[in-house]
Formats: structure tokens, C-alpha cells, sequence
């Protein structure tokens, strides 16, 4: 636990990406595979379930400070960070009672422990424990470690652990140590996996065949284009697509089985059955790129309407019926059993096209009962076979599609695997010109792929550009202020924003982006001297500050105030010059409402 | 508080029975200073009465033509018919709590004030007394200094490891008291110390009153194309991100403050590395310090006001919270918590 710990406290000690790199060397060059696997794993942002409830941690840190409730609660809103407060607020180890070391037994060992005892031996089966067990458990952990130990220990319980470091980062210092790949131990990375010394040995092995069928492959990400387009040279060398706003995903299908993963890296297969059905069409080793969007009547739904089916734990017939999705394929990353992704855009976007369609082909097959779409699919498959330049068939062509639970394609008319449509357009001018009516389509605005372009690991910088068209913008008037978190968590940064209705303020955004550190100070001192109520860590305050807000999206929202939800608020820039009096009305905002 | 020795008024803390003032954030006729830093020296008074030891910082603050008067640390001084004397607070140089006894009633203000010793300046003193008036700046169970010889030797450790990384090693500090206290704690044995511009005079000024302080140099006179790798240089938070910085190459940076204790503050600073050492009292040390003075009325001032005095209650105290020039609410943090104060 101390080496991590000091990892820890290293990796947040500095700004220096060098120095957080060094940091990581140093600590995985050491480490213990078992720890290393853990280390690794909590570094990426991957969490085991909360242990222990927060009232119970809470209650369980004012007895052992001794103090009243009331206090702990006070030292929180002065820390701002649950896990920090509790640490700087229990005694160290060296404080406590004889009486209560003595419960250290209830620990499954004595001394100080590695990391991975830590977690595998007292943090994860902490959530079978009774409260009783889990009191003296965590009373007992807090006796053993100090200072940092116990803020990273708190941390992990709290399931909150997070420090300054990237994956791509973790993953730059892996590669160092081990000489491995980077773009292998980033795949090895993705989906499911249970840190231990073995998967640690594995993720750092230079033979990078891997089996894991579930496993998706890094996502492709895009660089904002900041400049004109025409920069980017011939317009005959790119791939221009809409920008999408919905679910990045990959729709994988390897032996036999169908997975959907988010960008997030969750396994989001259960939440879209209707993709996973048609991803059953697929033939086997199959992987593609694409984007899961709300979709009715041929046209996109507003992002709101998929969120009904993501925050939903049971999908319910009547959501499946009113937010139909679709998949609507990007790329293709994998055919065969082979990683295309080094092959050109312009090779894997036909390959696509051909799966695709072959896909619709099953879809009516399936869902009309017949048997037909063999017949079809060969048909198909020869004519593509023959233009994409001759693909390896790999004896696909004769398998019958799986066995499928197709009841959720039967309330589609057409098959949900969508193609991402070409943008085509004769020069730049004409390209910006639909670019420029990216709302009405209810689109971001457009992707421009080189055509020559591999599918490449993260976000690089050159082949794959996001043209944003600009976001919508309101004046807006500050009325709640709250405490941020983390290295903002004792300044006021997180704002509530409204606009008027009648000679009423109602709150419109919450935003806490957008503004500098110099400002955020402004801000805060303001909030402190101009409070008018408070209500547990929100304050009410004086409405005098006027912003610009910027957001990518809007509809009509019954659960908000002013009856409208905005998506991607952020603050664009502090307006001195505006008063309250000169912030937007709603009527203004309900204009911006699409189909007004 | 119609009758008591002490009142609340537009000034601040007033003796109506001795017509004076204790640290009056407006100019007074009569002024009595519990130390110099400027939240409690405030300009324009028309006399000053204040420690002996802090004569010298509190000229350099107040400036040459301001009226001080002094005296010894017990030494009582007799104000129409009220009894005045100063008591170490142990804050900086020369800081101290007044205590003021009139016909029998006694209070004590403590001004500034920890109880942790430091080795330039002299030690708390507890005073008993009827009321007490405790300033409260850490006044949350969060705040709880680790012991100074570990802070001091990490910062020392903190410049060595600077030295072997290639880097100069600026640690930020308050002007007055907390860089002469970090003076008095590095290890002259490791490299050079340097001080900011502003630090000068201050450093000076506790030499010349007789604090023992290791040899340092002005970072204006270095020569040119000095190599600054093994220097510590000493400067007043203010200094951070500004082109003085530049001089000197890659640096590593550091703060020195009661602050440091809470995550979200030193990282909000940007800076290498945070460590935590007060001149104020922390939590443990503010009870004890009540405690010890047996009173049976505390007012709380300065800080976290409110929640001292309701913890104080709650133990059994009389206790209320006595507001500050800061604005806002009572008991609020806010120009204190963003760091921003001198005093901490």
C-alpha cells in the first residue's frame, strides 16, 4: 500500500506529464505483478462497486474523531472531497487507543501489506460483510494507515479514486518498462478483465495474439479542426460524414457471440437489444465502428431520447417502441478474424458498405421468416467481392446466420445497421455550405476522414478532423453557486444559471467550464460576500453576474424549470459588460427550440 | 454588549474605560497592536503601543512617522486607570496577546497566536483570565499540524531532491515571520539561500532584533549567468507565475502554509509540492489554548468563527462569535481559506 501510495502522491505532487511518466516508471519497475495489475487498474479509472456506504463511513469517521456530526460536516464543505475529509479527520495511527488497535485483529493479516492485499483481502469482500464487521473493519484500517495511505485506502472504499494521469499515459510508461507495444497493451486494456500478477504478465508480453473475443479495439478519436477546411488540401482526399451526436460504439462479433461496447468501455449489449440482434447477422469476426442514435421515421431523435434508454434499468416495451435505435456504422476494424486497420478508409469504408448490405439482406430474411437470404447473400457477396478486390472469403458465405432471439427486430421495418452517409460535395464551398445546416439535421456538424487514413489508436492529430458547426449562445445570469471537486473542491465553481421569465429568473444551465483561474477566484469571492441563502452546499446568491453560456443542443424537457434542457452547457466568457437587465429571456431561448 | 470591558464597535475591539483600541481596523486615537502583520497593524492611528520585540517590523510596516510606543512582554502599562501588558503569542516577532485587567475583570486578547514553539520568536504564554478573545483561522478539526521537525526536514529533503533533479528550488512564503521562521529551519549546509526583494528588509529587520538567521543573499545580485541549481530562494506567494521566475531556469516550486494542509488548495496553487507549517494554532492547539487561560466567556474572531464558538457551546462554554472586518457572513472562511490572507 506504501508504494502506491507514494505513487500517488507523486502523480499528484506535479503538472509535469514528464514527471508523472518518471513517476510510473519508477513505481511499475518495482512493483509486484499482483500490485502492479491493481495499481494499473484503479490508475485507468476502473473501480470495483462502492464497499461501504458513504452514511455508514461518515458515521463511523465522527465517532472515531469524537465530534459531533454537525462538524464533520462543516470540515467537509471546508475540504470538499468525502474521502480527504474523513482522512485529515480520524486520528493517525499513532492516536488511537490501545482499546482500539486491539480490533486491529479483526485485519486478515498484521504489518504493513502490499496493495493488492489490501484490496483482495479486506476491500472487496468488505460488501458481504455484516455493518458490525464492516465498522470494525474500517475502524481497523484506519488505525493501521496514515497520511497518505489512508487517503488513498479512502479513496479506493469510497470507489472515488481518481488522480491526474491518462490511460495513454499509464499506458507510455507500461510500454517503457516492458518494451511492449503500446497499441497492444492499450487493446489489452479494453473489455473485461480481473487484475491479477498473471493478467499484468500477459498485458506486457510482445506477442500480441490475443483471444479475448469480447475485446474491442481502441476507438479512433478525432482533433477539433480549428482552421478553414480548404487547409486540409484537395477535398478529393477526404471522407466527409455528419458528426453524429449519439452513443460511440463497437458492435463485435466473434465466435458465435454479439457484444456492444460504449466508447466508455462499458458493455452496453443489454441496453440495445435490437443491435445485438442484427449484430447476430453478422458473419463471424466481424468488428464494427459506429454510433448508436435514437431513430424514428428515418431521421435522428434528440440525444435526450436515447438518455431514456441508458438511465433506465429495465427497457420496458413502451420505451423500445417510442426510442427505436439503430447503429449507424462508422468503420469497419475487423473482417474475418483480421485486424483492417491499417488497411486505407476508402478499403474498409467499401468492405462496410458490403456488410452492411449484407446484413439487410438476413434483416428481411429474418424478420419475414423465409429462407431466402441465403440465396441473396451470395449473390451479394460475389458482386462485392469483386469490386472491394478480392477478400479472402473464409468460408462465411455458407454460414447460416446464428440461431437469434429476433424479437426485437420485429417491430423494425428496416434493418437498424445503418451506413454513416457520404457527405459528397464539388469543392470546399459547397461542403461548407451543408455543413453550415448541421442543425436542421440535428446533426454537431461533420467528420472529414483522409480516404487514405488507417484506423489509428486515440486521438492523433492529422487524418481524422470534427468541424463543429458553432454551439448555440445565451446571456445568462448566475443565481446558485456550489463547490466544486477535486482540485477545485474549496473555491465555488460550480453555477446555476438562468434567464428571465417575465420579471422572474428561472434556472436555465448548470455550467462550471469555461473560465480561468483568475476568474474563478472573481467568481468565488463574489459568491462569498453576495450569499442570500444556503442550502446544504448550494448557495443562493445575489443576481448580478452576467455570462455567456454556450451549449451544442436544446428541447423541451418537462423535469426542468424552464421547461427546456440544454446539452454540453459551458461558459463562453464572463460578460462585464452586461447587467443582469441585458440577460436573454426564455422566449428567446424557446426560439432556438427545434421545429419553433 | 452594552457594560462589558470590551465592545464591538465600527473600529473594531474597543476599551471604553481605557479609550483604546485593540488592532482597530480604522485609525483610532489610541491604538494597541498585537503584531505586525497588516490585517492587525492597520496605518493612521494617531499612537501606537505594541511589544518592544516587534518595534522594528512594525516601523518598517507602519512606516517612519508613525507614533509607537513599546514595551516588555509582562510589563504593565497603566491606561486611564486600566491595567494594559503584553504576553508571547508566539505567533511571529514581537507578536502578543494584551491582557487588560480593570477593577478586577480581566480579558485577554490573543491577537494572532500557536502554541507550537518557534525559534524566532518567543513562546505562548497562556494567561488566565475572565474573557477570552482567540482568533480561530484553523478553527476546524480538519487542521492538524504535523510536528514542524518533520515539515522542516522535508523541505530540506525537498531541496536536495531538486538539486539531484536539476532544478532551483523556490519556496513561497509569507513576508513577515513564516520566511524568517523557514530561514531559521534550512540546512545552510545544502546550497545557497537566496530571498525575494521583499523579503529584505523584513529579514533584516528580525537580524537587527536579534534573531539568529543562516546567511542570504539577494536574488537582484546574482551575476549574470548565475548557476541557480543548488539555490533555495525564498519569496512571498505573490512572486509565483510573475517573469521574475524566469531567471532562474527549471525550478521547482513550493508553499509553505497552514493551508497546505487540505489537497484541493495546494493543488489549486499549481505548484510542485505543498507543506504544511502555521504560525497559527491549529485545532488541538486552539482548545488547549482556551482551556488554558480558565476563561469563562470566549469570543471567537478570525476564521472559522462560528464553528469554534458553537463547538465551544456544546462543551459547556460561554462562547459567541465576535465578526471580523471581513465581509460576509460570520464565521466565514472566505478571504482566509482562499489562502490569499498574510496571516497563516
Amino acid at each position: 500500500m506504501n508504494l502506491f501510495a507514494e505513487l500517488y502522491t507523486a502523480l499528484d505532487e506535479t503538472n509535469r506529464t514528464s514527471a508523472k511518466v518518471d513517476a510510473l516508471v519508477r513505481y511499475f519497475e518495482c512493483a509486484d505483478p499482483a500490485d502492479a495489475a491493481w495499481a494499473l487498474y484503479f490508475l485507468i479509472g476502473r473501480r470495483p462497486r462502492q464497499a461501504v456506504s458513504m452514511p455508514r463511513l461518515r458515521a463511523w469517521a465522527v465517532e472515531a474523531a469524537a465530534i459531533p456530526d454537525w462538524l464533520f460536516g462543516e470540515s467537509y464543505d471546508a475540504v470538499g472531497d468525502f474521502a480527504e475529509t474523513v482522512t485529515l479527520l480520524v486520528p493517525e495511527p499513532g492516536e488511537w487507543h490501545p482499546a482500539d488497535v486491539a480490533s486491529a485483529s479483526v485485519l486478515p493479516f498484521d504489518g504493513p501489506q502490499p496493495l493488492h492485499r489490501w484490496v483482495e483481502a479486506v476491500l472487496l469482500p468488505l460488501r458481504e460483510r455484516d455493518e458490525a464487521e464492516q465498522r470494525a473493519i474500517i475502524l481497523a484500517a484506519w488505525a493501521t494507515l496514515g497520511g497518505a495511505e489512508r487517503f488513498v485506502w479512502n479513496k479506493l472504499i469510497t470507489g472515488a479514486f481518481r488522480v491526474g494521469v491518462s490511460q495513454q499515459l499509464v499506458v507510455r510508461a507500461l510500454a517503457r518498462v516492458s518494451g511492449a507495444d503500446s497499441a497492444a497493451i492499450t487493446h489489452r486494456l479494453m473489455g473485461e478483465w480481473q487484475p491479477s500478477a498473471a493478467f499484468y504478465q500477459a498485458l506486457l508480453a510482445h506477442d500480441s495474439a490475443d483471444t479475448d473475443v469480447s475485446r474491442p479495439y481502441p476507438f479512433c478519436l478525432a482533433y477539433p479542426l480549428d482552421d478553414a477546411p480548404e487547409t486540409l488540401g484537395p477535398l478529393a482526399e477526404w471522407q466527409a460524414e455528419w458528426k453524429w451526436d449519439g452513443i460511440r460504439a463497437q458492435l463485435i462479433r466473434r465466435a458465435g457471440q454479439v457484444f456492444l461496447w460504449s466508447r466508455g468501455e462499458d458493455l452496453i449489449s443489454d441496453r440495445f437489444p435490437e443491435i445485438t440482434a442484427i449484430g447476430a447477422l453478422l458473419p463471424d469476426g466481424v468488428v464494427i465502428d459506429g454510433e448508436v442514435l435514437p431513430w424514428k421515421d428515418g431521421t435522428v431523435l434528440p440525444f435526450a431520447q436515447l438518455q431514456r434508454r441508458i438511465g433506465r434499468r429495465d427497457l420496458t416495451r413502451n420505451v423500445l417502441d417510442e426510442v427505436p435505435v439503430v447503429l449507424l456504422a462508422y468503420d469497419l476494424l475487423e473482417l474475418d478474424g483480421v485486424d483492417v486497420r491499417d488497411r486505407p478508409l476508402t478499403w474498409r469504408r467499401a468492405q462496410l458498405e458490403w456488410l452492411v448490405a449484407l446484413v439487410a439482406g438476413r434483416f428481411e430474411g429474418e424478420t419475414r421468416g423465409h429462407g431466402e437470404q441465403e440465396t441473396r447473400g451470395h449473390g451479394e457477396q460475389g458482386t462485392w467481392r469483386q469490386e472491394g478486390g478480392g477478400v479472402s472469403s473464409a468460408g462465411f458465405v455458407s454460414e447460416k446466420p446464428s440461431s437469434l432471439d429476433n424479437a426485437p427486430l420485429l417491430r423494425y421495418s428496416a434493418t437498424p445497421l445503418l451506413l454513416s452517409p457520404i457527405v459528397t460535395a464539388t469543392d470546399w464551398n459547397d461542403l461548407a455550405a451543408q455543413w453550415a445546416m448541421s442543425r436542421e439535421r440535428n446533426v454537431e456538424g461533420m467528420m472529414l476522414k483522409r480516404r487514405e487514413s488507417a484506423y489509428r489508436v486515440g486521438r492523433v492529430r492529422g487524418d481524422w478532423w470534427k468541424w463543429k458547426v458553432a454551439p448555440y449562445t445565451v446571456d445568462a445570469v448566475l443565481i446558485y453557486a456550489q463547490r466544486g471537486s477535486g482540485k477545485r473542491a474549496s473555491l465555488y465553481t460550480d453555477y446555476t444559471f438562468a434567464v428571465w421569465d417575465g420579471d422572474r429568473l428561472v434556472p436555465f444551465a448548470k455550467a462550471y467550464s469555461g473560465l480561468t483561474d483568475e476568474e474563478i477566484r472573481q467568481v468565488d469571492a463574489f459568491v462569498r460576500r453576495n450569499t442570500l441563502e444556503k442550502f446544504g452546499p448550494v448557495r443562493t446568491v445575489t443576481p448580478e453576474l452576467v455570462f455567456e453560456l454556450a451549449f451544442e443542443g436544446i428541447q423541451r424537457s418537462a423535469r426542468h424549470k424552464s421547461g427546456i434542457a440544454v446539452r454540453f452547457p459551458r461558459i463562453l466568457r464572463w460578460r462585464h459588460d452586461k447587467r443582469p437587465a441585458d440577460a436573454d429571456t426564455i422566449e428567446t431561448v424557446r426560439t432556438m427550440l427545434p421545429g419553433d | 454588549m452594552p457594560d462589558t470591558l470590551l465592545q464591538l464597535t465600527e473600529s473594531g475591539l474597543y476599551c471604553p474605560a481605557g479609550d483604546f483600541a485593540i488592532d482597530p481596523w480604522r485609525p483610532v486615537a489610541r491604538a494597541i497592536v498585537t503584531h505586525a502583520h497588516s490585517d492587525h497593524a492597520r496605518p493612521g492611528s494617531r499612537a501606537y503601543l505594541a511589544t518592544r520585540d516587534s518595534e522594528r517590523v512594525l516601523r518598517t510596516r507602519l512606516g517612519p512617522d508613525a507614533r509607537i510606543e513599546t514595551a516588555a512582554y509582562g510589563e504593565v502599562v497603566s491606561i486611564n486607570g486600566v491595567d494594559v501588558s503584553f504576553h508571547p503569542a508566539g505567533h511571529i516577532l514581537g507578536s502578543a496577546q494584551v491582557r487588560i485587567a480593570y477593577r478586577g475583570e480581566v480579558w485577554v486578547v490573543s491577537g494572532d497566536y500557536k502554541t507550537e514553539p518557534d525559534v524566532t520568536c518567543a513562546p505562548f504564554e497562556a494567561v488566565r483570565c475572565h474573557t477570552f478573545v482567540t482568533e480561530s483561522t484553523f478553527g476546524l478539526p480538519v487542521y492538524r499540524w504535523p510536528a514542524q521537525e518533520r515539515v522542516l526536514a522535508q523541505i530540506n529533503d525537498w531541496w536536495r531532491g531538486n538539486q539531484e533533479a536539476g532544478r532551483a528550488s523556490i519556496l513561497y512564503a509569507y513576508a513577515l515571520g513564516k520566511a524568517q521562521r523557514l530561514l531559521a529551519g534550512l540546512d545552510p549546509a545544502i546550497g545557497p539561500i537566496f530571498i525575494h526583494g521583499a523579503l529584505i528588509r523584513l529579514t533584516e529587520d528580525y537580524r537587527a532584533s536579534g534573531v539568529s538567521l543562516p546567511p542570504t543573499r539577494y536574488t537582484g545580485e546574482a551575476p549574470r549567468g548565475f548557476d541557480w541549481l543548488h539555490a533555495m530562494i525564498l519569496a512571498p506567494p505573490s512572486a509565483h507565475g510573475t517573469p521574475w521566475m524566469r531567471k532562474f531556469g527549471p525550478v521547482a516550486t513550493g508553499f509553505a502554509s497552514g493551508w497546505m494542509r487540505i489537497r484541493g488548495t495546494r493543488r489549486r496553487r499549481a505548484l510542485d509540492r505543498g507543506f504544511v507549517l502555521s504560525d497559527h494554532a491549529d485545532w488541538p492547539g486552539l482548545l488547549a489554548a482556551i482551556d488554558a487561560t480558565g476563561a469563562e466567556r470566549v469570543w471567537v474572531t478570525h476564521g472559522y468563527a462560528a464553528v469554534l464558538a458553537r463547538w465551544l457551546q456544546e462543551q459547556g462554554r460561554d462562547a459567541a462569535v465576535v465578526p471580523t472586518r471581513f465581509e460576509g457572513e460570520m464565521g466565514d472562511d472566505g478571504a482566509a481559506e482562499t489562502g490569499e490572507g498574510e496571516e497563516a
